[in-house]
């Protein structure tokens, strides 16, 4: 892991227009992530995390959502929002490769594996047939998947979970981005079988210093995989920084509940602890901080002003008026 | 390969079909009134010779004979003699199927080209007024029947404007080209509104596809996106309900064949049950029948080589 940012999300917003009214779903998200980094978004569903991916790829799912502000920087200076299409696609899948939560969707179930994988190729490198298909052999060999000749000319129903996700994880590699987006990428594989793709996703950053964006719900995935945790409440990022500072010290109300809801985590009850209430809908954001409503902490400041994002720390950064620790560490 | 081993059964099936069909024209042909002797000697004939007649094609033996010869000729290759024009019904029908082939073949080939451009033109600007025009129409061509849009096309085209001739087949392969452009278009357009439809529909839903995403995440360009993952996985409905169309289609050129007075199967079909002809309306009955089924089979093979899901 180096210090140049390989990819800055500068205030990113996205709108959805529909009715007449327009609905503010991702708000202002910012982060950073350099070479080799692992940086995981954590969030419950519909807080935005997929959202914030697919917008800065542009490839948001209607016409009725919008990128209303913000910058995503590219290494070399170039911001991904204001790219003309072509530019885009020499974008997508050579700098940002994408993976999905399920490849059996994901992949076009007409077209083998390989030829799907030689076809990015030839798009992106603009070499021969032949040539392309001994490139995607040599990537079905590097995700594992076992027999590569004969199993390139298979199609995706051919496949179990499990090498359905190496063939995605190989058709996203297939021309050498720097960075990968993994929207949840093992939450509808078993557990062995999870490890498995995590560790080729952590092989893969160390030997390629492939940067990864790998967004789950599951704070122990983070805790095994992630070197940087970002964790977003509705549409907001409400604590962002080191995974471990995060995990084990957690400053935001959201994280620290999150924490506590992990099975087996601290105190041993034998049940699980729940944050009480819903996260609230898009059309029907709370006023100030939006998670005051379901928060132990909040007062009469949470539910008035917004809370900024700023630094508690060196390297940790937390949107609460409130928060955790901090007036216990002062008063110590 | 094991997938196309359907390939191998499925002519074995095509039999129970055969009886079936063999069963009801037979008898359906001979449960209206009216006796195929009587219509070749005319009104002023005598009993003799009407029996005469009778027993020289067989008509005097009981049903359930006559429905064994039926079989026995079918076995033997042969759809017997026509009572009216005295010849091998096989005969009759080789000399009537080229005007009927190149009506079904033209009308979905003329379907194709006119569906194809616009179920995708309609679906990639959805919403724009080029959509909305093709909706329209597509809507609209569903709504006509067949004989109604022929003579509105032969008032415009042949009469009007006299680019057409208004009936007949021709003799040389232009010729047939230019008596076949109206029939054709007739089916065709017909054919089209409901290809159309149905194409820009699975269109649109594959656009939408995570399938469709990925693609684009790899950075390919839309126009790629389109003709090789969203086209092909559109397509695979579209054939089966192509195939159960052209089944229509093969009966629907009953109804063109008489209005532009093409000397085809089915003119052939109508004058054989007016003159109770009975060997000629069983003879070409049996022929749309295995036409049918061979069209879906074509269809089925089409699928499975389409999309590699598909186990028949």
């Amino acid at each position: 892991m180096t210090d140049a940012p390989i990819l800055t999300v500068n205030n990113l917003s996205v709108a959805y227009e529909g009715g007449g009214t327009s609905h503010t779903i991702i708000d202002g998200v910012s982060f950073t992530l350099r070479r080799g980094e692992i940086l995981g978004i954590v969030g419950e569903s519909g807080s935005g995390k997929s959202m914030t991916c697919r917008a800065l790829m542009r490839l948001l799912p209607s016409s009725r959502l919008r990128v209303t502000g913000g910058s995503v920087w590219l290494e070399d200076g170039r911001d991904v929002l204001s790219l003309s299409q072509g530019e885009l696609t020499q974008v997508r899948g050579r700098r940002i490769g994408m993976i999905f939560q399920n490849p059996a969707s994901h992949l076009d179930p007409v077209m083998s594996i390989g030829r799907q994988i030689a076809e990015s190729i030839r798009h992106h490198r603009k070499i021969g047939r032949k040539e392309a298909w001994a490139r995607m052999l040599d990537i079905l060999r590097q995700v594992g998947i076992p027999d590569p000749e004969s199993r390139a000319n298979a199609y995706t129903h051919e496949f179990s979970g499990g090498m359905r996700q190496r063939a995605m994880i190989a058709v996203a590699l297939a021309c050498d981005p720097d960075i990968l987006i993994a929207d949840e990428p093992t939450t509808a594989l078993d557990v062995t079988v999870q490890a498995q793709i995590l560790r080729l996703l952590q092989q893969l950053r160390d030997e390629r210093g492939l940067s990864i964006i790998f967004i789950t719900h599951d704070l122990g995935v983070v805790y095994q995989l992630c070197d940087t945790v970002a964790v977003m409440y509705a549409g907001r990022l409400c604590e962002y920084g080191a995974m471990h500072e995060v995990i084990h010290r957690p400053r935001h109300h959201y994280t620290a509940g999150l924490v506590a809801c992990q099975p087996g985590s601290e105190g041993g009850t034998g049940r699980v602890h729940t944050i009480p209430g819903q996260p609230p809908s898009p059309g029907d954001m709370p006023p100030g901080c939006r998670f005051h409503p379901r928060c132990g902490a909040a007062d009469a400041l949470c539910a008035a002003r917004q809370p900024p994002l700023r630094e508690t720390h060196e390297g940790h950064a937390c949107a609460c008026h409130h928060p955790v620790g901090i007036e216990a560490e002062a008063e110590a | 390969m094991s997938r196309y081993r359907f390939v191998l059964y499925r002519p074995f099936q095509l039999i129970p079909v055969l009886i079936g069909i063999s069963i009801i024209t037979f008898v359906l042909i001979r449960s209206i009134p009216g006796d195929p002797a009587r219509v070749l000697l005319g009104p002023r004939t005598t009993e003799s010779a009407l029996a005469r007649v009778r027993e020289q094609f067989g008509l005097d033996e009981p049903l359930w004979l006559q429905y064994f010869y039926f079989v026995k000729n079918l076995f033997k290759g042969e759809l017997g003699k026509s009572i009216l024009y005295k010849v091998d019904v096989l005969k009759l029908i080789a000399t009537r199927i080229e005007p009927t082939l190149v009506l079904v073949i033209g009308s979905v080939l003329l379907a194709l080209l006119i569906a194809t451009p616009m179920a995708a033109i309609a679906a990639r600007r959805r919403g724009s007024w080029a959509d909305h025009l093709i909706r329209i129409i597509s809507t609209a061509g569903l709504g006509f029947p067949a004989f109604w849009l022929a003579i509105m096309l032969i008032l415009l085209f042949s009469v009007q404007l006299g680019w057409f001739p208004v009936t007949g087949y021709g003799r040389t392969f232009w010729e047939k080209v230019h008596h076949m452009t109206l029939p054709c278009l007739t089916t065709g357009l017909a054919l089209a509104a409901v290809l159309t439809r149905n194409l820009r529909a699975s269109i649109l839903a594959e656009l939408q596809s995570d399938q469709a995403t990925a693609a684009r995440a790899r950075g390919l360009p839309e126009n790629v996106v389109f003709w090789r993952h969203v086209v092909p996985n559109s397509l695979v409905p579209t054939v089966n309900l192509l195939a159960v169309n052209i089944g229509w289609l093969i009966s629907g050129s009953v109804v063109i064949e008489t209005v532009f007075a093409i000397p085809g199967m089915g003119q052939l079909l109508i004058r054989g049950i007016f003159t109770r002809d009975y060997m000629v309306v069983q003879g070409v009955a049996m022929v749309f029948a295995c036409a049918t089924v061979l069209v879906n089979f074509l269809a089925d093979i089409l699928t499975v080589t389409i999309d590699p899901r598909v186990k028949l």
